[in-house]
């Protein structure tokens, strides 16, 4: 399927990097410092991954040459600046394979997208009695935005189960759809599982019953080849440093349709065409949903960042992901009194356990004495902790510039672990 | 792991392991609630006063090895005592745990264990949870505390 093309002339190929992990190790400075007297062993990639050197160059070079505000001077740095800016989305619409441009808007996050949706489309879409589905192992940041608009609009939020090992029930999920039913909000991948959701079928599945599907693809941008025209997607959100790159920048994905017909999320400059205490004119798309000045240097990190994996090619860090997820499930199985938790046939590189006896806190400052960190706790997911019977869980996450070598760290801490609370 | 040795004490991870006090106490009227929602330690505290003095106290829940721990430990520790005391020692205890000086620390007893909390501050909420609990039973208050 062809892109759009647009003024910038993008997207062309970046240089194909070649992918030897312990070469891609070098590209992330931070891999290089001591935590505790100790090499830093960084396995918490869910909640952010590191940045490369191509990032940090980036910001450092908007900042250093280009920084103007864009979209409004005629002088040479706020073209410059707007055509890097405008340029980080047509990269950011070639990743998720958008036909355009102007369905690829720029948000701080997941979170805002989420908000976004649920403010704008939800507000004008979900009325008294309808109904939204979200799945038993969502993000809070993927429950939280649809209780606010079901308690406002008395609809009716849904919960699709899943099972002991933290997949989705499809026959169950089928047994939610009604005539009521307006939108399926679902993660592409797990935060805390680690499962790969069927999307695929759920969307069909929802088109068949004539709702609207947002994808929380947070998790999903960094481990897979995400096609929103292929997946027939209406909503897909994702964030920016969990895709190495920087905070504070993310992309909501609409279709045009949608978005045309959406009001507004914020009002202020860049969002409109023309003011007039009377009447205002909103701004074409992409630009009515970023109202101010936006986050140009996240947008363009973002854009070095997305370049980066593309370079080396997501489905080779793919592989090597699940190659290491498949040593890791092997590794920690063998530790005695170990239970993961999330043991689906898809999965990403996620690792969720807890050991007998040692709350997952206390792993985590073991862990971190050595110099590895991971995330212990609820994951932001209260109610899939609650599934699981378990208070929080402890968590292992992967990244493209993990090793074996790192779960052998990972795992003869956990054997440490074991012996300071026998 | 000298640090994580200062932290996990023996007397910390034995109480941890064999919390002392770990029952309800029947027909007392004051008891309250320790919840931190992010970490998932939940106990309740249960004190029987009588004449401003502390006759029976004990507690219920789940949490980290340091939450554990310091919970049954502070039912030993101000079992029999004025409710002055009682709070006297949690200032004591928490002065030492949040590193803002060790003068406490000889009055502290046993307590003293929880010294090594210091060097790792994300961890004094664990610490200090039961103690806000018992405060909170203390004052009759209905709502479940938090140290996060």
């Amino acid at each position: 399927m062809m892109t759009a093309t647009n003024a910038i002339g993008w997207p062309h190929a970046a240089e194909p990097i070649e992918f030897d992990v312990y070469r891609r190790r070098a590209d992330f400075p931070i891999l290089s410092r001591k935590v505790h007297g100790k090499p830093l062993v960084y396995l918490d990639n869910a909640a952010t991954a590191q940045k490369p050197q191509a990032v940090i160059d980036a910001l450092v070079a908007y900042y250093t040459t280009e920084n103007a505000n864009i979209h409004r001077g005629v002088h040479a740095l706020s073209e410059q600046a707007t055509e890097s800016y405008e340029r980080s989305r047509a990269v950011a619409q070639h990743t998720l394979n958008a036909a355009d441009t102007a369905e690829t808007v720029f948000v701080r996050g997941t979170t805002e997208g989420i908000n976004l949706v649920a403010q704008t489309w939800g507000r004008a879409n979900i009325g008294r009695g309808d109904e939204i589905i979200i799945s038993a192992m969502e993000h809070h940041s993927n429950i939280v935005p649809w209780q606010l608009l079901c308690e406002e609009k008395r609809a009716r939020l849904r919960v699709a189960p899943i099972n002991d090992d933290g997949e989705l029930l499809l026959d169950e999920f089928e047994k939610l759809f009604g005539p009521r039913t307006k939108l399926v909000a679902l993660g592409h991948i797990s935060n805390a599982l680690g499962t790969i959701n069927p999307v695929s079928q759920v969307i069909e599945l929802a088109h068949r019953f004539h709702a609207r599907v947002l994808l929380d693809g947070a998790q999903a941008v960094p481990h897979l080849k995400v096609d929103v025209q292929a997946l027939d997607v209406d909503f897909y959100v994702f964030s920016g440093h969990k895709v190495y790159g920087p905070t504070g920048i993310g992309v909501l994905y609409g279709k045009r349709q949608l978005l045309e017909a959406m009001p507004p999320y914020q009002g202020g400059g860049d969002m409109i065409s023309s003011v007039t205490f009377e009447k205002t004119l909103y701004n074409r798309l992409p630009h009515k949903f970023e109202a101010g000045t936006p986050h140009v240097s996240g947008a363009i990190g973002l854009a070095a960042a997305l370049e980066y994996v593309q370079a080396i090619g997501i489905d080779r860090i793919a592989a090597h992901e699940q190659e290491l997820l498949s040593y890791a499930t092997e590794q920690l199985r063998a530790i005695p009194g170990l239970r993961l938790i999330g043991t689906a046939r898809e999965k990403a590189g996620v690792v969720s356990f807890v050991i007998d006896g040692v709350h997952p806190h206390d792993i985590g400052t073991v862990l971190d004495q050595e110099g590895i960190a991971i995330r212990t706790g609820h994951h932001c997911a209260q109610p899939l902790m609650q599934r699981f019977g378990v208070p929080a869980t402890a968590r292992a996450s992967l990244a493209l510039y993990n090793t074996a070598d790192d779960i052998e760290k990972l795992v003869t801490a956990l054997r440490k672990v074991r012996e300071v609370f026998a | 792991m000298a640090e994580l040795r200062d932290l996990y004490q023996e007397v910390i991870l034995e109480h941890s392991k064999r919390p002392r006090n770990y029952r309800t106490l029947a027909g007392t009227s004051l008891s309250a609630e320790g919840y931190n929602p992010l970490c998932g330690d939940h106990f309740v505290i249960y004190v029987d006063v009588e004449d401003g003095r502390i006759r029976d106290i004990s507690f219920q829940g789940s949490g980290c090895a340091i939450s554990k721990a310091s919970a049954s430990m502070m039912t030993q520790a101000v079992k029999g005592k004025p409710t002055a005391d009682a709070e006297k020692l949690f200032m004591d205890f928490h002065r030492v745990v949040t590193g803002k000086n060790n003068v406490g620390v000889d009055d502290l007893g046993k307590l003293a264990a929880f010294a090594g909390v210091s060097e790792f501050p994300v961890r004094v909420k664990c610490a200090t949870l039961a103690w806000h609990a018992l405060r909170a039973a203390l004052a009759g208050e209905k709502q479940a505390v938090s140290t996060e």
